[in-house]
């Protein structure tokens, strides 16, 4: 049995079929980040003043990754339209230009992600927290680089005010590396998930997001490489399956247009 | 997109190449405004989210194809907004009964 409207149109929406489902998945996805956002909303509004961790995220590196995915954008729809010119070379080459750019975005985000999971902090005996990334781990201590310390009342969103404070000359330590002995430790954390409700809804938003661009880059690397061959049988089948995955990608880099000043700037 | 004719695509692409150039200012403006003190933190998050739904705008009207879209994807889109707006005024409404310290030191 032949899936109709895979070319033409439907007499009553003036779509293929594909193109109004790919747009009531998109429409779901909108609820699906809106009500993560909505969460954000609630957990930020509801923190106490200045207990809001701010300037803990590399933004130089996001500003990148926000090229990147736009970039992406372009030769995602870019290929879409030399397949319109009946180019097909340049489609595989944008096609391909769409991939690399996802693999960046995701190892960029990789790389952050490991410099968080890396940032430990302890919180000592004497009320003191410290915080920087683990060096060097033994039975007895354990060896931070760059620390930070400062009042564990004050909590892990402090850091970066307590590094200004430090390049002031007032208390707080900012030595090379600490090494700090595990029967002083009375907590100890990661900057994972787990750490508070603001690195919770960090990870849950861009975790979520880091897997639509993962999901979003197989697609698109199946119709570069064996999924192209369609274009030799079906060429308008093949266009359409290309815009509809262009129209998922366009998706992933919205979402990132949001998540970007949200999380990184303000 | 209803236009689909040589002509028609090779004028579309000089647009995404101009949309392109927009995104970039976009986001290197955003990043800017970010240094700039304001007062309120209202006046902060307002600026950011207009940057960010202006380039939102270009990516859904010119690269979605939005500007030029058959009636039933319109319908389809503002039905989204419609619960989409919902759920932010709903979650913004119910801020007074917001959980307090989310963020334990």
């Amino acid at each position: 049995m032949e899936v109709p409207y895979t070319v033409e149109n439907r007499p009553d929406t003036g779509l293929y079929n594909a193109k109004v489902g790919i747009w009531l998945f998109l429409a779901s996805e909108v609820m699906l980040f809106g009500a993560l956002f909505s969460s954000y909303i609630l957990l930020r509004v509801g923190a106490l003043e200045g207990h809001w961790p701010t300037e803990l995220l590399n933004v130089p590196i996001g500003t990148v990754n926000t090229m990147v995915l736009i970039l992406s954008s372009v030769t995602v729809v870019m290929a879409w339209a030399s397949l319109k010119l009946n180019d097909f070379e340049k489609f595989k080459m944008y096609q391909l230009a769409t991939v690399i750019c996802a693999l960046m975005f995701v190892l960029i985000k990789s790389y952050e992600y490991r410099d968080k999971f890396t940032h430990h902090d302890v919180v000592l005996a004497d009320g003191m927290r410290v915080d920087g990334h683990l060096v060097e781990e033994t039975d007895e201590y354990i060896v931070l680089s760059h620390p930070v310390s400062y009042p564990a009342v004050k909590g892990i969103g402090y850091r970066p005010t307590a590094i200004k404070e430090a390049e002031h000359g007032d208390d707080h330590h900012h030595a090379e590396d600490r090494k700090i002995m595990l029967a002083d430790i009375v907590k100890r954390t990661t900057w994972g998930p787990w750490a508070n409700t603001y690195f919770a809804i960090y990870f849950t938003l861009t975790g979520l997001h880091a897997l639509h661009v993962i999901a979003g880059a197989l697609v698109i690397a199946y119709y570069w490489g064996p999924g192209s061959k369609m274009w030799k049988t079906n060429p308008e089948q093949f266009t359409n399956r290309i815009e509809v995955s262009g129209l998922f990608w366009h998706f992933v880099d919205l979402v990132w247009i949001f998540l970007f000043p949200i999380l990184y700037l303000l | 997109m209803s236009g689909h004719g040589p002509e028609e695509i090779k004028k579309t692409v000089r647009t995404y190449l101009k949309v392109l150039g927009v995104l970039v200012v976009g986001t290197i403006v955003t990043v800017g405004a970010s240094y700039i003190h304001f007062e309120s933190m209202a006046m902060t998050v307002g600026l950011a989210l207009l940057i960010a739904s202006v380039k939102a705008g270009f990516v859904a009207l010119y690269f979605m194809h939005l500007i030029d879209e058959k009636k039933v994807i319109y319908q389809l889109l503002g039905l989204t907004t419609f619960f989409f707006l919902g759920l932010m005024v709903l979650t913004i409404w119910a801020s007074g009964d917001k959980p307090m310290n989310t963020v334990m030191p």
